[in-house]
């Protein structure tokens, strides 16, 4: 400390005399060399002190109190400052931990869209937020079978994430029993109502497609309702199923429907997101999304998808308000 | 925007009015205002959500939760004034066939 003080005086005396911008400078390093020996505020205020006191004997006193004033308030500014800092790096820690469980989840709960020679499927999961409370779910047996789950977790965020690897696991384990929705959703609800909380509960649409006799069966657990456009008639018709969330109490018993899905026949599975607009609730979403998907039927099913998506984006002036996901199924 | 509640004994009756948005950010005051509401036997709740503007699940989440709660502990809960958007969030989650919810509270006589 010694030393610091005689550099500092001699700096301090230099920069009286010829106050030029050299002087400065070096002032400047020589701070910045303390700030690395992690000298505190109030140790800079009393080594200038000091540096005064010597320069100028006659007049410190008069200034001695006004001084000793400063080093006690900075010795707070140097706590506060402190506090500061340590928060910032806790910040860029968890920011850390933050990536880490994303690029996880990433791995985790990756769909890989399945592909078929006479199914053609179209998927897209947007998170809100850094991890993704949507999850999609394929399940598929050579060409025989082809099974959708499409899932949303309440909330957003970490504890979705967490609830939605629960679902993921449930999913994995159906091994065979995939082609029956009711049993699905009723052995899933089981899984989740033993594992979550209250106030946590998850939508899930399950459709399972027997691709040799192109029948659809599907079963709702509080989930929005999906889209079938039937090509001959050229109607689209609402796949209503009744069915509770999943994990609101424990022994839940799921009925299911069957389609039968023709030639360019067209399903569209879709998670709030993708019908509830916060800020608009002018707009009928399912009448918008309808009438998309009639326009440009032609297109591919990940084409569709892709265009769902930046309409429902422009729609919201591109601030999507909820985690988005569609799955698209069409027959080719 | 926040969301509000307050309550009101009537009778036997206890009777909550909310009000605002409900969501992620604002969900919480109303969570801890809910898990404070003591819960005898027999008691009936009654909240009235005809002022609330917008409720998305985590809402959702909260009076399930009660709902779950005030059942074990031998309560009653009924959710009023729900308007055509929170019905329908209600009916497509299921929710409709396991609580007790009215939607129109107010019988207007013409």
């Amino acid at each position: 400390m010694k030393e610091l003080e005689k550099q500092y005086k001699k700096i301090l005396s230099d920069y009286m005399i010829d106050k030029t911008e050299k002087n400065l400078y070096i002032g400047q390093n020589f701070i910045r060399q303390l700030i690395q020996k992690n000298v505190s505020p109030e140790d800079v205020v009393s080594i200038h002190k000091n540096a005064i006191a010597q320069i100028f004997p006659d007049r410190i006193k008069e200034v001695q109190s006004a001084y000793d004033f400063l080093i006690e308030v900075m010795v707070h500014y140097g706590m506060a400052h402190r506090e500061h800092q340590s928060l910032l790096q806790k910040q860029a820690e968890f920011e850390i931990e933050m990536n880490i469980a994303t690029n996880i989840q990433k791995t985790l709960l990756k769909t890989v869209i399945p592909q078929l020679s006479s199914v053609d499927i179209g998927m897209i999961s947007i998170p809100i937020r850094k991890m993704n409370g949507d999850y999609v779910h394929f399940l598929q047996d050579q060409e025989d079978y082809l099974s959708v789950a499409v899932t949303d977790v309440v909330g957003k965020g970490v504890p979705a994430a967490l609830c939605m690897s629960m679902v993921k696991f449930g999913l994995e384990t159906l091994e065979y029993a995939y082609k029956d929705p009711s049993y699905v959703l009723e052995v899933i609800n089981r899984v989740i109502e033993k594992g979550v909380d209250d106030s946590m509960f998850v939508s899930m649409f399950y459709g399972c497609l027997d691709i040799q006799n192109n029948i659809f069966s599907y079963a709702s657990a509080g989930h929005e309702p999906a889209l079938h456009y039937r090509a001959n008639e050229n109607t689209f018709y609402s796949l209503e199923a009744k069915g509770l969330l999943l994990g609101v109490l424990p022994e839940i018993k799921y009925s299911y429907n069957k389609i039968s899905l023709k030639e360019q026949d067209i399903v569209i599975i879709m998670t709030d997101g993708v019908t509830e607009f916060r800020a608009h609730d002018d707009v009928n979403s399912r009448e918008m999304i309808t009438s998309l998907i009639a326009e440009h039927k032609h297109q591919s099913a990940q084409q569709l998808c892709n265009l769902l998506h930046k309409e429902i984006e422009r729609i919201q002036d591109f601030k999507l308000s909820d985690d988005f996901s569609v799955v698209i199924i069409k027959k080719k | 925007m926040d969301v509000l509640i307050h309550f009101k004994e009537d009778g036997a009756k206890l009777c909550g009015f909310v009000e605002g948005e409900i969501d992620t950010f604002t969900a919480s005051g109303l969570r801890e205002e809910l898990e404070a509401v003591k819960i005898t036997k027999g008691l009936e709740i009654e909240l009235d959500l005809s002022k609330v503007n917008y409720m998305d699940s985590t809402g959702l989440g909260i009076f399930v939760a009660f709902y779950k709660r005030a059942t074990r502990e031998g309560g009653k809960v009924k959710l009023v004034g729900l308007s055509n958007r929170l019905q329908r969030l209600f009916e497509i989650t299921g929710l409709s066939e396991l609580m007790d919810i009215e939607t129109d509270k107010k019988v207007e006589f013409s």
